[in-house]
């Protein structure tokens, strides 16, 4: 079920490398699940400089506030303006049309060496519950 | 502490509840998710267990007398299968618990509390009643308590019993079987639409829910948990004790005044709700809308013309008027609807604005009118 071609956080958040070397992130669909229904989206600011870590916005959903965290170092290239209106796509789509920002990365080579791949992931979830 | 369960913990985990604790109890939060339950609920109908709930008999010569005491409301003008909403008051006016009084006989009483308060009101009443509280038994553990709510409600219950739905008018009740279980029929709940509350044993609840659940899936029954019952509760402001009302704040600040009936004779807090009513108070529970975009939840902080003024009692996304909703207490001189303050949403101010309540009214159900003026003249 998790895509193996993505790289993952402890705090649920996925990242795709992008082939010009910019990072797709989103939130993984364990996170969605669990959040519940998604009402709203809190997203940074384009051009944005973010720290590995930091805080960059919010998902609620009807239950609860969960804040997103930036997995490694960047800035906002992009981010999904169609959650504004549609925030649920989060909840359908977590891995496609639910992503949330674009960043240009400080080190690609951060992503490797810091995140999980989509078994150790797995395996997180898994001891989490 | 090991979480109570319901008589329905098995059908919940069997139905795919996602079990969470909730006032000492293990509950299911939601089965299909919070906001298809919503609005199942809105457009057909939804079954919640609302076991945890405490039921407390009240009965013999001393029943009347000591509810009278106990309540703002006046009992005197229950008869038999009618029930009415109340609370048990503290000296200053506040909640000790909001209840339901429902009266089955000349002497011979029900009361429904909140789950989490059920051992304090026993206590409470044990207290403040004396000898006359020997009267007071509690039921709650071989007691269910199912509410079936929504438009088909009453199609659905009417397959499965011969009592007359039909006769059993808001807030009022009828005994009789429903599936051939023994239990209480009353039309009431807690999420503005119609629908009933169905109390029976404990050890017969499974039972009559796989009955309703079977007769009322053709007509899109689907099971419910305590997210929804949240959210639902919350467009039609139903004041949730413990967020909206507590000790702290008084049935008159509560919005709930009309619950008070001073010419009854005495009751704890008589005083204080009677200076209320004819002083004014000066703060008052509103409903408010968000005028930007965010979610209000429960202990936001709000800030009125520039100074903080307590957080938010109950926010939330509502889920079929698609608005962020919430519940505070503002000044009294600034609980007209339209008046501007501010939420504070993890240090951001977000604007807000008090708004006409309930946010939602079922269709075909008038809003009703204040009656505060006639109130007050008694």
């Amino acid at each position: 079920m998790t895509p193996d071609d993505l790289y993952y956080s402890k705090e649920h958040e996925w990242l795709r490398l992008e082939a010009d070397g910019s990072a797709t992130i989103g939130i993984t669909d364990h996170a969605q699940q669990e959040l519940g229904d998604i009402v709203y989206v809190e997203l940074p600011d384009p051009d944005t400089a973010l720290e590995a870590d930091e805080v960059m916005g919010s998902v609620e959903s009807v239950k609860a506030v969960s804040e997103i965290f930036c997995p490694v170092a960047g800035t906002v290239t992009e981010v999904n303006g169609s959650l504004e209106d549609a925030p649920e796509v989060v909840n359908s789509d977590p891995y496609g049309d639910g992503w949330l920002i674009r960043l240009r990365l400080d080190d690609p080579g951060s992503v490797a060496a810091t995140m999980l791949s989509a078994g150790d992931y797995d395996k997180h979830v898994a001891s989490e519950e | 502490m090991s979480l109570r369960r319901t008589p329905l913990h098995a059908l919940h985990r069997e139905l795919g509840g996602r079990l969470v604790p909730f006032a000492g109890w293990e509950m299911p939060v939601q089965f299909g998710g919070v906001v298809s339950e919503h609005m199942a609920v809105r457009r057909q109908a939804g079954l919640f267990d609302v076991s945890h709930m405490g039921e407390l008999r009240v009965s013999g010569p001393e029943a009347l007398p000591l509810l009278q005491r106990l309540t703002p409301n006046d009992v005197s003008r229950l008869v038999p299968g009618r029930a009415q909403y109340s609370a048990l008051t503290t000296d200053s006016g506040g909640f000790v618990d909001d209840i339901i009084v429902y009266r089955r006989g000349e002497e011979s009483f029900l009361v429904v509390t909140n789950a989490a308060n059920t051992a304090r009101d026993l206590a409470w009443i044990r207290e403040r009643g004396g000898t006359a509280a020997e009267c007071v038994e509690d039921l709650s553990d071989e007691t269910a308590l199912l509410a079936l709510q929504g438009p088909r409600a009453q199609a659905i219950l009417q397959t499965l019993t011969d009592l007359d739905l039909t006769t059993v008018r808001y807030y009022r009740f009828a005994e009789g079987e429903v599936a051939g279980v023994p239990g209480t029929v009353a039309r009431m709940g807690y999420t503005g639409e119609d629908g009933f509350e169905i109390m029976v044993p404990a050890d017969r609840a499974e039972e009559l829910a796989r009955r309703l659940l079977e007769a009322g899936s053709p007509e899109g029954l689907v099971p419910t948990g305590l997210g929804a019952r949240d959210t639902l509760r919350l467009e039609a402001k139903m004041a949730l004790h413990g967020n909206d009302i507590d000790e702290d704040h008084s049935v008159e600040e509560a919005d709930l005044g009309w619950i008070v009936k001073p010419d009854k004779g005495e009751f704890i807090g008589r005083d204080v709700l009677v200076a209320q009513r004819e002083n004014g108070v000066t703060r008052k529970l509103v409903g408010f809308e968000l005028r930007d975009r965010g979610v209000p939840r429960h202990g936001y902080p709000i800030v009125v013309n520039g100074e903080p003024f307590g957080e938010v009692t109950s926010g939330g996304h509502a889920p079929f008027l698609k608005k962020s909703l919430g519940l505070a207490y503002l000044p009294a001189d600034a609980c007209e609807p339209g008046q501007a303050f501010e939420v504070v949403i993890r240090g951001r101010p977000v604007p807000a604005e008090v708004a006409p309540t309930p946010f939602y009214v079922r269709p075909g159900k008038k809003k009703k009118k204040k009656k505060r003026a006639a109130a007050a003249a008694v």
